[in-house]
C-alpha cells in the first residue's frame, strides 16, 4: 500500500513543482497547495499504514494507529491554511495594484 | 613604561579635536609637537643600556587565554626605528605647523590621523606578539589611507588612497596568514620564542609558505617591485605626510619586518634569493623610473622605492651569513651587510626627509612641483638650495655626506656576494654588483636633475603661480636639522654605529654577537684606500655626469616602455575588469525573474540530494513491511493521481479550483480510511473554506490563460517536475524501509492516565505538545491580520488614481 501512496505523493509533488514554475501567480499558489497536500499525505504514510483502531483510548483494547503524526498533520493543515489564505489575498492585492499576475512582468521597480 | 609610550599618541589623539575647537588662536600642531618630543627624549635614555646589550620587555595581558598579550619589546632594532619615528615625527610636525595653514585646513583631522599613525608605528616596532604586531600594522595602513586622502575633495587623492589601501591591506592579510602559520607551527605568538625555537621547524611543511606570506606583507608595505605602484600615487598627500610616512617611517615597516624575521628565516636559500632579488629589481626599477619623472614628488617617490630596494637587498645578502656557522670568518663578512642596511636605513630617513621638506617648500613658495616650470631658484631661495644640495648629494652617494658611506658599504656587500659559493650564487653572483652599479648611476642622474633642474638654469616667473621667495624660518628648521645630521653622520659615523646600529645588528643577528673579531668589524671609515668600491663610485660619478648632460639624447629610451605596459595600467585594468566581470556575472544570474530562481532552487535540490543519495547508496526499496493493498484505498490513490495530473490540462480556472477541491476531499477520505477522524474533520472544513476563498478572490483575477512559455521551456519544466516527483517517491520509499527504532507513540497511549483524555490526538495537541498548538494559533492570527491589512490597506497617493479606476 505504501508504494502506491508514495507514487500518488510523487505525482502531487511533480504537478505542484510544474505549477510553481508557471508564469501565472494563481498557478503558483495552486502548486503550493498541491505540494502541501502531498506533504500531509507523506507524513501520514511515513508513520506506517498498519490497520488499527482510531487513536481513541479504551474502545476495544486492540492496537491503535499512531497518534503523533496525526497531531503533526493537524498542525500542518492549519498552518498551510493560514498561509494559503494570506497568499490568495496577496495575489488579489498584487493584481489590483499592478494589473498583472504574470510573474515575468512582476520584476520589481528600477529604483530598488 | 613602554606600553604607555605606545598608547600615548592615541590618547592625545582623542584630545586633539577638543584643543582644535577650543583654542582657535594657536596652531594645533604646537600641542601635538609635545608628544613626539617627549617620546623621543624618553627613548633616548635607553640608548646607553641597549648599546651595552640590554633588552626591555613589558607585558600587559590582553587576551591571555589565547596567548595574545600586549608585549612591548625593546632591543637595538626597535630602538632605531622608534627613534626615527619620534625624531622625524617631531621635525615633521614642526614643519607641518608652518606648512599647513591654520585658516584653510581642518587641522584637527590632520593631527588626529598623524598621531594615530605615530602610535601605530611605535606599536609595530615594539610589539613582540604577532597578533598585536598585525593589529598595529593594519592601523598604519588605515591611518596612512586617511592621510593620503586628507584633501578628499581631490579625485587623485582618493584614487591614491584607495590604491595604497588595497595593496597594503592585501599584503597585510597575507602576512596575517603567514603569522598564523608560524604560530600554529610553534604554538606561540611571541616573536622571541619563535626565534628561540625555529631551529627545529625549518623543514616543516608550513615554513616556506609562512615565509613567503610574511614577505608579501613586507614587500607591499615597503613598496617593493611589483607592489611599488601605490607609493607614487600616495604623493597626493600633504608633503609633511609624504616626508614622514612615505620616506622615513611607514615604508620602513616592511624593512623592519624583514630584519625582525631574519633570525627566523634567514638561513634559508628561498629567503636569500627572494629578498635580495626583489630588492635588486626594485633598486634598479625605482632608480630607472625616477629619472623620467617631471613631478618632484614623483621623482622622490621612485627614489624612495629604489633606496628601499637597496636596503632590502642588503638584508637579503646579510641573511646569507646565517647559512654558515657563526664562528666562520667568512660569514661575518656577509653579515656586515645587515649592519650596512640598518646604517643606510637611518641615512635614508635623514636625507629623504630633508628632500621631501625641500620639495614641499618649493611647492609652497612657487605653487608648482613641475620641473619643467621650475628653474633658477638658487639665488631666490639660497637656504633651500643648500638643503637640496646636501640631500641630493647624500642620495647620490657623494662625500662629504652620509650617503657616501652607506653606498661604499653597499658596494662592498655586493662585491662580497660574488665570492659566495652556495645557493648557486657563483653563477649569478656577478649580476649583483653590475645591477647595483647601474642603479647607482641612475640614482646619481636623478639626484642631479632634482637639484639642477629646480635651482639652476633660467628662472621662469611667468609660469609660476606665486612670486617665488625664501621660505619662512620655521619651515626651514626641520630640514636644516636633518641636513646637518646628514653631515654629522658623515664625519662621526662610528658614534652612530656604536650606539645605534651595532645594537640593531645584534638584534637581527643574535648568534653573531661575541664571535671572534665582532667588535672590530663595525668601524665605518670614509677612506678605505684605493679599492674597487672607490673605483665604482668614481665610475658612477663619471657616467652619471655624462648621462645627465646627454639626457635629451637618450630620453627616447623610455618610449620603449609605453604607458600601456606599465604596472599601473595593469593594476587599473585588472581592477576595472574585476568590477565589470563581477557586475556581468551578477547580472547574468540575478535576473529579477522569480522563475529563474525557482529553477535554480529545484535544480540545486535535485543535484545535491541525488548526488548524496547516489554517493551513499541510500536508495533501497523493500516492501516486506508494508501494509497490504486494499481495493478502496488503492482505487482512491489512483483517482488522486489522475486528478492531480489533469489539473495542468484544465481549460478554466474554475475547473482547476474544483479539481483542487476534489484532491482535498480525497485526502479527507484517506484520513477516514487510515483511522484519523480529527484530521478528516479538519481537512473537510479547511478544504471547503479554501475553495470558497479561492473562488472569491479569483473572481477578481483574470481568466486562466494558456501557459505563455516557449515549448522548449515547458518541456524542461516538465522534466524538472517529474524528477522532483520521482526523487520524493524514491526518498520516501528508502526512508520508509530503513527504520532504526520503533515509534515513541506507545507513551501517548497513556493519555487517559496522564491527561485525563480519551482522544489521544487531542491530548497531544492540547496537553503533551500544546506549545505547538499555541504557536499555530499565533500563525493563524497573524495570517488573519495580514489578510485584513492587505484588503484594507490604503494605497499611496500616486497609486490611488489607478486604484479607483480599477474599482
Amino acid at each position: 500500500m505504501e508504494i502506491l501512496m508514495f507514487m500518488a505523493i510523487g505525482v502531487l509533488f511533480a504537478v505542484g513543482t510544474y505549477f510553481i514554475l508557471c508564469r501565472s501567480l494563481l498557478k503558483v499558489i495552486i502548486g503550493i497547495l498541491l505540494i502541501s497536500h502531498g506533504a500531509h499525505m507523506l507524513l501520514l504514510t511515513m508513520a506506517g499504514l498498519r490497520q488499527g483502531v482510531p487513536p481513541l483510548v479504551d474502545l476495544s483494547g486492540s492496537e491503535a494507529t499512531d497518534p503523533l503524526p496525526q497531531a503533526m498533520i493537524l498542525t500542518a493543515i492549519v498552518i498551510s491554511f493560514g498561509i494559503t489564505a494570506f497568499l490568495v489575498v496577496l495575489a488579489y492585492r498584487t493584481y489590483r495594484v499592478n494589473k498583472t499576475e504574470d510573474l515575468d512582468k512582476l520584476r520589481g521597480s528600477d529604483d530598488e | 613604561m613602554l606600553n604607555l609610550a605606545i598608547v600615548s599618541p592615541f590618547i592625545i589623539a582623542l584630545i586633539v579635536p577638543l584643543l582644535y575647537k577650543s583654542l582657535k588662536r594657536v596652531h594645533t600642531g604646537w600641542f601635538v609637537l609635545i608628544v613626539p618630543i617627549v617620546l623621543f627624549l624618553y627613548l633616548v635614555q635607553f640608548i646607553p643600556s641597549v648599546a651595552s646589550g640590554e633588552v626591555y620587555i613589558y607585558e600587559v595581558p590582553w587576551i591571555p587565554s589565547l596567548g595574545i598579550n600586549f608585549t612591548a619589546y625593546l632591543d637595538g632594532l626597535s630602538l632605531i626605528l622608534a627613534l626615527l619615528i619620534t625624531g622625524v615625527g617631531s621635525l615633521v610636525i614642526l614643519y607641518s605647523i608652518y606648512y599647513l595653514s591654520k585658516e584653510r585646513e581642518s587641522l584637527g583631522h590632520f593631527y588626529v590621523y598623524l598621531l594615530m599613525f605615530m602610535g601605530a608605528m611605535l606599536g609595530v616596532v615594539f610589539s613582540d606578539n604577532l597578533m598585536v604586531l598585525y593589529l598595529f600594522w593594519e592601523l598604519t595602513s588605515i591611518s596612512s589611507f586617511l592621510l593620503i586622502a586628507y584633501w578628499y575633495h581631490r579625485r587623485q587623492s582618493r584614487y591614491g588612497a584607495q590604491k595604497s589601501m588595497l595593496i597594503t591591506v592585501t599584503g597585510g592579510i597575507g602576512m596575517l596568514a603567514g603569522f598564523i602559520m608560524l604560530s600554529t607551527m610553534m604554538d606561540t605568538f611571541s616573536i622571541r620564542e619563535i626565534i628561540a625555537n625555529v631551529a627545529g621547524y625549518t623543514d616543516h611543511a608550513l615554513f616556506i609558505p609562512a615565509m613567503l606570506l610574511v614577505l608579501l606583507g613586507a614587500f607591499t608595505k615597503s613598496a617593493q617591485f611589483p607592489f611599488h605602484i601605490w607609493l607614487p600615487d600616495a604623493m597626493e598627500a600633504p608633503t609633511p605626510v609624504s616626508a614622514y610616512l612615505h620616506s622615513a617611517t611607514m615604508v620602513k615597516a616592511g624593512i623592519y619586518l624583514v630584519a625582525r624575521f631574519t633570525p627566523v628565516f634567514g638561513g634559508d636559500a628561498v629567503w636569500f634569493w627572494v629578498v635580495s632579488l626583489v630588492g635588486m629589481i626594485t633598486l634598479f626599477w625605482g632608480s630607472f623610473n625616477a629619472v623620467r619623472q617631471t613631478d618632484l614628488k614623483a621623482l622622490l617617490a621612485y627614489s624612495t622605492i629604489s633606496q628601499l630596494g637597496l636596503i632590502m637587498s642588503l638584508l637579503g645578502i646579510g641573511s646569507a651569513a646565517l647559512y654558515f656557522d657563526a664562528s666562520n670568518a667568512a660569514s661575518a663578512m656577509y653579515s656586515i651587510a645587515i649592519f650596512t642596511a640598518l646604517f643606510h636605513l637611518v641615512n635614508h630617513s635623514t636625507f629623504k626627509g630633508a628632500l621631501f621638506m625641500v620639495v614641499g617648500i618649493v611647492d609652497h613658495e612657487t605653487g608648482t612641483r613641475d620641473i619643467r616650470k621650475l628653474g633658477g631658484l638658487m639665488t631666490i631661495m639660497p637656504v633651500t638650495f643648500t638643503l637640496a644640495v646636501v640631500g641630493s648629494f647624500a642620495m647620490a652617494g657623494l662625500p662629504p655626506f652620509n650617503g657616501f658611506l652607506s653606498k661604499e658599504m653597499f658596494f662592498t656587500a655586493v662585491l662580497d656576494v660574488t665570492q659566495l659559493s652556495f645557493f648557486s650564487i657563483d653563477t649569478w653572483g656577478m649580476l649583483f654588483p653590475i645591477v647595483a652599479w647601474i642603479a647607482s648611476v641612475f640614482t646619481f642622474v636623478y639626484s642631479m636633475i632634482l637639484v639642477f633642474k629646480t635651482f639652476l638654469g633660467k628662472h621662469q616667473p611667468e609660469k609660476l603661480e606665486k612670486t617665488a621667495h625664501e621660505a619662512p624660518i620655521g619651515m626651514l628648521i626641520s630640514p636644516v636639522i636633518l641636513a646637518s645630521l646628514v653631515i654629522v653622520f658623515f664625519f662621526f659615523p662610528n658614534l652612530l654605529g656604536e650606539y645605534l646600529i651595532k645594537p640593531g645588528y645584534a638584534a637581527v643577528m643574535p648568534t653573531f654577537v661575541g664571535v671572534e673579531g665582532y667588535d672590530t668589524q663595525f668601524n665605518i671609515s670614509a677612506w678605505h684606500g684605493f679599492n674597487t668600491e672607490l673605483l665604482m663610485t668614481l665610475g658612477v660619478v663619471g657616467f652619471g655626469v655624462v648621462l645627465y648632460q646627454l639626457w635629451p639624447k637618450w630620453e627616447g629610451v623610455y618610449a620603449l616602455f609605453p604607458r600601456k605596459w606599465t604596472l599601473d595600467n595593469l593594476y587599473n585594468r585588472s581592477l576595472l575588469t574585476l568590477e565589470n566581470q563581477s557586475t556581468n556575472f551578477t547580472n547574468r544570474y540575478m535576473t529579477g525573474n522569480m522563475y529563474h530562481y525557482m529553477v535554480y532552487i529545484f535544480i540545486a535540490i535535485l543535484v545535491i540530494v541525488t548526488g548524496v543519495v547516489a554517493y551513499t547508496g541510500a536508495i533501497s526499496i523493500d516492501s516486506s513491511n508494508d501494509a497490504p493493498i486494499s481495493i478502496y484505498e488503492g482505487f482512491i490513490a489512483a483517482v488522486m493521481a489522475v486528478t492531480a495530473l489533469s489539473i495542468p490540462f484544465a481549460k478554466s480556472r474554475l475547473t482547476a479550483i474544483l479539481l483542487n477541491g476534489v484532491l482535498g476531499y480525497l485526502l479527507a477520505l484517506f484520513f477516514v480510511f487510515f483511522r484519523a477522524p480529527d484530521l478528516a474533520l479538519t481537512q473537510l472544513v479547511v478544504e471547503t473554506v479554501s475553495a470558497a476563498l479561492f473562488l472569491l478572490c479569483f473572481y477578481f483575477l483574470p481568466e486562466w490563460e494558456k501557459e505563455a512559455r516557449k515549448p522548449r521551456i515547458k518541456v524542461m519544466n516538465a522534466i524538472i517536475a517529474v524528477s522532483v516527483g520521482t526523487l520524493v517517491t524514491l526518498l520516501a520509499l528508502s526512508v520508509q524501509n530503513n527504520r532504526f527504532f520503533d515509534s515513541i507513540s506507545s507513551f501517548y497511549e497513556n493519555a487517559y492516565e496522564l491527561a485525563g483524555a480519551q482522544n489521544i490526538v487531542n491530548a497531544i495537541l492540547g496537553d503533551f505538545r500544546a506549545f505547538d498548538t499555541m504557536l499555530e494559533v499565533v500563525v493563524l492570527l497573524i495570517a488573519g491580520l495580514g489578510v485584513y491589512v492587505l484588503i484594507k490597506l490604503k494605497p499611496k497617493k500616486e497609486e490611488r488614481g489607478q486604484d479607483v479606476e480599477g474599482e
